[in-house]
């Protein structure tokens, strides 16, 4: 315990003297990269319109008040296909992740030298790219729609379905799996009888989480071309139609805590 | 004696896997139900495979760049973009953890009063639900082009997270070592100092490692509509079908998130 001589007092003090030490050079390089960074930015910034913020703030929401309720009738079809985005592409990612879970998991991959890198590769380089940079790219390649939103929901899902789902099976119960394996059971029957019934809630879980992150994100996705609501948003925002910016972000916020809602309620009923 | 009964019913038949949801009833509504769906689902999307076949060829030659990525010929744009991702994701960390402290302080019930709890919760509540490229939108329009907006969509998004998760993490503490440092006389302060923040220290940076990490990524798409960052040269990469260059911005991305996972994962092993 460091203590400290004053006085002819002894005094506690929560660190050492060296370890102060490094505690303050730590803390003045984080102070001068954050003054450093924030002067760039403000270098970057017109400050003119900083000022004049508030004034504008208080423009768009005179623009954008009262939401314009009768655009409502057309806003069906496109959260019906934000809805589909979402489900579609949920279940995609889920069937493409199963075998890669499986192959990245230390105790199911075939090889853990060869198989488990690819396996963790591509759990990494779908997961570090978001579903906005994925339908860019697809709609540069398929074409604008529905359907590019789709795969670029499944591609942005594997590698969060699969990471989560690889570390449950992990950690399942080894007993069970030696129980199973001991009756004669082959490798698949194994996997059957012994791994899938102990993954089986993680699963559902990770499928109704990752479907709720999915609504949130397909509502932007029509921002750059690649169907549902975010194409109405988008539209309206380019001819600073802001009443119906309101009625939309209303519509997005609804989904949101729906989706939230209906998700959290899953999750409880299957845990 | 009801077990014994229905052992012996079970008694010389052959086993089946037990169902995943047990009431027969609930199993096929929600089976029949989901198949309608699914078919109706189905049958809105226009596909049009014509179009997917002619892009089969971009696809492929989108793959190949990886191959042979191109760092050079926009190297200026791609670095000034990749700075500024840097240090909007720097920034608005920094800013973001800050303010989500008190805010997760406020958040949680054995520290904070009803009234205080009740006005942070609802904070973290819109900040939760509204999707960053959104708020993003509505920052540029009020703020104007470039990274000022961008910082403030991901300060403002890092607290909706970050008080979240902490403010559960103080709630599920345990009681007796903060009730020790209370009962020395210590103040407010000191009680949240000396009780409360070593408890949930290693959460917090662990959460403050992830939270980098997701306002990095995040910050490579807010250039899309006009907050800052790398997004914007990408955009303009993939609108000019240069994918080669494309493809050195994906690398970078796919770099700097792997890298940050690794560096997390050290900083997480050793506080913990």
């Amino acid at each position: 315990m460091p203590v400290r001589e004053a006085e002819g007092q002894k005094l506690w003090q929560r660190r050492t003297g060296r370890e102060s030490l490094a505690h303050w050079v730590m803390w003045l390089t984080g102070v001068a990269v954050f003054a450093y960074c924030w002067q760039q930015i403000s270098e970057a910034t017109t400050w003119f319109f900083v000022w004049d913020a508030p004034r504008i703030a208080g423009d768009i929401w005179t623009r954008a008040t009262p939401p314009k309720w009768e655009y409502i009738t057309q806003l069906g079809k496109p959260i019906w296909d934000t809805i589909n985005i979402a489900t579609l592409g949920t279940i995609i990612a889920l069937i493409l992740a199963i075998p890669v879970a499986f192959l990245a998991a230390r105790n199911t991959t075939p090889s853990v030298l060869f198989v488990r890198p690819i396996a963790l590769l591509i759990i990494v380089s779908t997961r570090s790219i978001n579903s906005l940079i994925w339908a860019l790219l697809l709609i540069a390649i398929i074409g604008p729609g529905v359907f590019a939103g789709v795969v670029a929901i499944a591609i942005r899902s594997i590698g969060f379905c699969a990471k989560l789902l690889y570390e449950a099976i992990e950690e399942i119960d080894e007993t069970q799996v030696e129980a199973i394996t001991a009756t004669g059971a082959s490798r698949w029957q194994v996997m059957a009888y012994g791994i899938v019934p102990q993954i089986l809630p993680a699963f559902a879980g990770i499928a109704v989480f990752r479907w709720d992150i999915n609504i949130r994100e397909s509502t932007v996705l029509g921002l750059v071309g690649a169907g549902g609501i975010g194409l109405q948003l988008s539209a309206s925002l380019n001819v600073l139609a802001w009443p119906q910016v309101a009625l939309i972000l209303i519509v997005i916020l609804a989904a949101v805590v729906i989706s939230e809602w209906v998700s959290a309620k899953v999750r409880g009923a299957i845990i | 004696m009801t077990t014994h009964r229905e052992l012996d019913d079970m008694l010389g038949k052959g086993w089946r896997k037990p169902p995943f949801i047990r009431r027969a009833w609930l199993r096929y509504t929600i089976l029949i139900g989901f198949a309608a769906y699914l078919v109706a689902a189905f049958l809105t999307i226009e596909v049009n495979w014509a179009r997917v076949y002619e892009g089969l060829e971009r696809g492929k030659q989108f793959i190949l760049a990886f191959t042979s990525p191109d760092f050079t010929s926009r190297s200026g744009d791609i670095w000034d973009g990749m700075v500024e991702s840097i240090i909007m994701t720097v920034a608005a960390s920094v800013v973001g953890i800050a303010i989500s402290i008190p805010i997760a302080l406020g958040a949680a019930r054995n520290v904070a009063p009803l009234p205080i709890y009740l006005a942070c919760r609802s904070i973290i509540a819109v900040s939760r639900a509204l999707q960053e490229i959104i708020v993003a939108i509505l920052l540029v329009a009020i703020f104007g082009f470039g990274p000022l907006a961008g910082f403030l969509t991901l300060s403002f998004a890092t607290i909706g997270f970050l008080s979240k998760l902490l403010a559960e993490d103080i709630e599920s503490m345990d009681r007796v070592q903060a009730e020790a440092i209370k009962a020395s006389g210590a103040r407010w302060l000191q009680w949240i100092n000396y009780g409360v923040q070593p408890q949930v220290m290693p959460r917090l940076i662990g959460l403050s490692m992830y939270r980098i990490d997701i306002n990095f990524r995040e910050s490579a798409i807010l250039g899309l509509v006009g907050a800052g960052g790398i997004g914007a040269t990408l955009n303009t990469a993939f609108d000019r079908y240069e994918y080669d260059t494309a493809a050195a911005i994906l690398l970078l991305i796919i770099g700097i998130v792997m890298a940050l996972e690794y560096l997390s994962g050290i900083i997480r092993a050793r506080v913990q």
